[in-house]
């Protein structure tokens, strides 16, 4: 190793050391097994161990050799300090709150490991490192939480009911930590060429794949309405995607003048492909299973061969031209359209293409979230058990009252919402839209990732579409076999897990009134 | 207290075949009304009709609630007659509301089925949070953004829920999927869950099939209770005597789709063409016991 291999990268350190440390801090939250107290003897421990660590560190690591001559240089060992104390700082909150132990101490190693990397490894090698230990961690974390929460509500959940509660908010708590855990990371990761600006890892062709991954789980949780809750086959939904896409360029191009941008044909394309699901929805409220899944196949291949067919309107196979979307009317452009302000002038800074895509990343991800969010409250809401009972039995749903003429429109309405914004998203990142990129091989790749990943499951689609959109990236060479994999993915996930890679899991109630067992009228006198 | 239920001359047809013939009865309010017959007899064609299965091809149901009088056989075509700049709504009303099963549950007839149709990937407190819909509130920001009135419903519906499964004695199994509970716990399950929607009426299609003697004996406690304490009206079809004749005020005999008798359990059991019915003619050596079973 060189002599200078020490190069300090202190914002990396203090914002991936906060983002742990915020994680913890948030487990904590959720956990709430802690009071103030815990707080400040965490804090006085982790001190303690800090001030032994800097008695160690000064001497051995502090002193420099540099040409010819020792340097006393005392931030490098004030770094290796705060490691140290951050990292005592988790264990020990680990050890109080005596919950995900296991999981808060490999976060801790995180830290360790990465301070170490930072410490000892030249610059381009650390951060391949550094990242390949968060995203193996990341995943670790992921399967861990995942399937062994899984795993005890299934085997002991049946047996003993009172242990439901105890065993629903450690999950909870544990999934809350690795919600905060995995959002934080994929908040910062855009912002890492920045930092990080002599040797980024992170380039702008890994944004667009991430945003385009991002977009793919829009369009999952919005196929999962239909597909996942109200169990409706549709294999046309690339045709709300395109309503979407052409939606934007279409408004952008005649409404543009009216200062309709971005953020205004966001709302308008929801609605306008929401109204199309509407439209779809009529003709086929009677159909079941391979009829609907017949025509609903149509209506995609129909929308697909009007936009190719209306060369006036959408320019045909040609393709159109979407605007890229803006910060608040600031471009992300070199050079302004008349009339506009780009961004980096605007804050004068030195112009770089990666801002925009790390703005239509943030973009996707919020919107991806949010989707997310909504899916999952929906999926909690009565019309989302209706849409389940529907799936279940259509009549029995009907003789307890239900509406089902509804219930089905509003399933396939609110799906088309979400692939609209995900077509508005998608022409928006790529700049260019036609009628090739929505064809009927979309539709199955978006319906693969729904049941892949588990019909009406999250966290399943979401692990989906992450493995559906990047190892096709990153198996580009063998493109061509890429359906012949889908395939067979399909079919060992159809032997293997029936249920989709991850089986939703239902939600549990708790009785929680004083009132339990006040009344049994009827079986009570029995015994 | 009147008729809750006015059946007159019902007749249905498939194809070639009169599956119920000019069938006519009163059901009183609050009454435990059993309906039985041989196989074939037409018992559960009756009550599809009743509940908007199927629509009969003469004759008249009305249902009676609080002094009204619907007819389940006819659309609700009144609202937009005569209403020129209406039809478009009317239309669309129609287009929403027209389904006979779902309306006919919104006058609060409820029904359980023969072989039992529970949601069966939802849990046993999922399946009763379903019939409460109607009741509930469904708007879709309310429920996103979790405003306090939505939370409120919500509460409001799973106590209701909790009630019903702990009236049922299912309270220890509200979290497991209604596919996976044993028969028994199904058949209440699915009681309980047509209880849920707060019905006038509820139809009851052999709810005693397959329960042992205890689980009938609580099931006969069950729904003299919901008559009583309840205050509501119970349609049955039943071959399980011990059912039919312990608890029901009167009873409905149909044999190749006619009412061949109907009065209280105990002239209904002297009826000489009941009788007939079920044992056959004297020359007749038909095996009675297996017809009684059957």
């Amino acid at each position: 190793m060189e002599i200078d291999f020490i190069i300090f990268n202190i914002p990396v350190i203090i914002l991936e050391q906060g983002a742990l440390a915020a994680g913890f801090l948030a487990s904590l939250f959720y956990i709430r097994a802690l009071d103030l107290r815990a707080y400040g003897e965490m804090i006085k421990d982790a001190a303690i161990v800090g001030a032994i660590a800097m008695v160690l560190f000064v001497p051995i690591v502090g002193l420099v050799l540099k040409d010819r001559s020792l340097v006393f240089q005392i931030e490098r060992s004030l770094m290796l300090v705060g490691a140290v104390a951050v990292g005592r700082l988790h264990i020990s909150g680990a050890v109080r709150a005596r919950v995900g132990i296991r999981i808060l101490w490999r976060l801790a190693l995180v830290g360790i490991s990465e301070t170490f990397a930072f410490f000892f490894f030249p610059e381009p090698q650390r951060n391949l490192i550094v990242l390949v230990v968060l995203v193996v961690l990341a995943i670790v974390f992921a399967l861990e939480a995942l399937l062994r929460s899984g795993e005890k509500l299934d085997s002991i959940g049946s047996k003993i009911m009172g242990a439901w509660p105890a065993v629903i908010s450690r999950a909870k708590g544990r999934q809350g930590y690795l919600m905060f855990f995995l959002v934080g990371l994929l908040v910062l990761l855009p912002f890492e060429p920045f930092i990080n600006s002599e040797n980024p890892f992170i380039t702008d062709y890994h944004l667009g794949t991430l945003t385009q991954t991002l977009i793919y789980i829009l369009l999952a949780m919005g196929l999962n309405i239909v597909v996942g809750l109200a169990g409706l086959l549709d294999l046309g939904f690339v045709a709300f995607y395109a309503v979407g896409a052409y939606g934007y360029a279409l408004i952008t191009l005649h409404l543009g003048e009216f200062g309709i941008g971005f953020w205004w044909a966001l709302p308008i394309t929801a609605s306008l492909a929401a109204f199309a699901g509407c439209m779809l929805g009529f003709p086929v409220l009677r159909m079941h299973g391979d009829y609907l899944a017949i025509v609903t196949l149509g209506f995609g291949e129909i929308i697909r061969i009007l936009l190719v067919n209306m060369i006036d309107f959408t320019n045909g196979p040609n393709g159109m031209s979407a605007p890229r979307p803006t910060l608040m009317g600031l471009e992300f452009t070199r050079r302004a359209k008349e009339g506009g302000v780009p961004l980096h002038e605007y804050f004068d800074i030195p112009y770089d293409a990666t801002y925009r895509y790390v703005f239509i990343y943030l973009v996707a991800l919020a919107l991806a979230l949010a989707a997310i969010f909504v899916f999952r409250r929906l999926r909690e809401m009565p019309i989302g058990r209706a849409w389940e009972a529907l799936r279940e039995d259509e009549t029995a749903s009907k003789a307890l009252g239900i509406n089902h003429t509804t219930v089905k429109l509003s399933a396939f309405t609110l799906g088309a919402a979400f692939a609209g914004v995900g077509g508005v998203l998608f022409a928006a990142n790529e700049g260019f839209i036609s009628p090739s990129s929505f064809t009927f091989v979309e539709s199955a790749i978006i319906l693969s990732i729904v049941v892949l990943g588990g019909m009406g499951s999250i966290t399943g689609v979401i692990i989906a579409a992450a493995i559906l959109t990047l190892l096709p990236e990153l198996f580009r060479d063998l493109q061509q076999y890429r359906m012949l994999g889908f395939g067979l993915a399909m079919v060992f996930i159809m032997i293997w897990r029936p249920g989709g890679l991850i089986k939703v899991r239902r939600r549990a109630f708790v009785r929680r009134d004083s009132a339990r067992g006040a009344s049994n009228p009827a079986l009570g006198e029995a015994d | 207290m009147g008729p809750i239920v006015i059946v007159e001359k019902v007749s249905i047809r498939f194809g070639g075949l009169l599956a119920l013939n000019e069938v006519s009865f009163q059901m009183e309010e609050r009454h435990i009304q059993a309906i039985i017959g041989p196989n074939g007899a037409g018992k559960t064609t009756l009550f599809n009709c009743l509940t908007g299965f199927y629509k009969p091809t003469e004759g008249s149901i009305v249902l009676r609630r609080d002094g009204k009088s619907y007819h389940l056989t006819q659309p609700p075509m009144g609202s937009f007659r005569g209403n020129p700049a209406g039809w478009m709504g009317g239309f669309l009303r129609n287009l929403f509301t027209s389904n006979p099963i779902h309306r006919t549950a919104l006058l609060g007839v409820s029904r359980t089925y023969q072989n039992i149709r529970l949601f069966a990937q939802m849990t046993g407190i999922e399946n009763l949070l379903v019939a409460q819909h109607n009741s509930v509130n469904h708007k879709l920001l309310s429920g996103i953004f979790q405003t306090p009135g939505f939370l409120r419903s919500e509460k409001k519906a799973l106590e209701k829920a909790w009630y019903w499964l702990e009236f049922m004695g299912l309270e220890d199994t509200a979290n497991i999927e209604a596919g996976n509970l044993a028969y028994g716990l199904q058949r209440r399950l699915e009681l309980a869950r047509a209880m849920a929607t707060s019905p006038r009426l509820i139809c009851l299609d052999e709810p005693a099939a397959g329960l042992n003697r205890q689980e009938i004996e609580d099931l006969n406690r069950v729904i003299v209770n919901l008559r009583n304490e309840h205050k509501i009206s119970v349609l049955l079809i039943e071959h399980h005597m011990g059912v039919v004749m312990n608890i029901s005020d009167r009873v409905v005999v149909l044999d190749h789709g006619e009412v061949i008798s109907e009065g209280t359990p105990a002239e209904v059991q002297k009826d000489p063409r009941v009788i007939k019915a079920y044992l056959g003619e004297e020359e007749e050596d038909a095996p009675p016991q297996s017809r009684r079973e059957a």
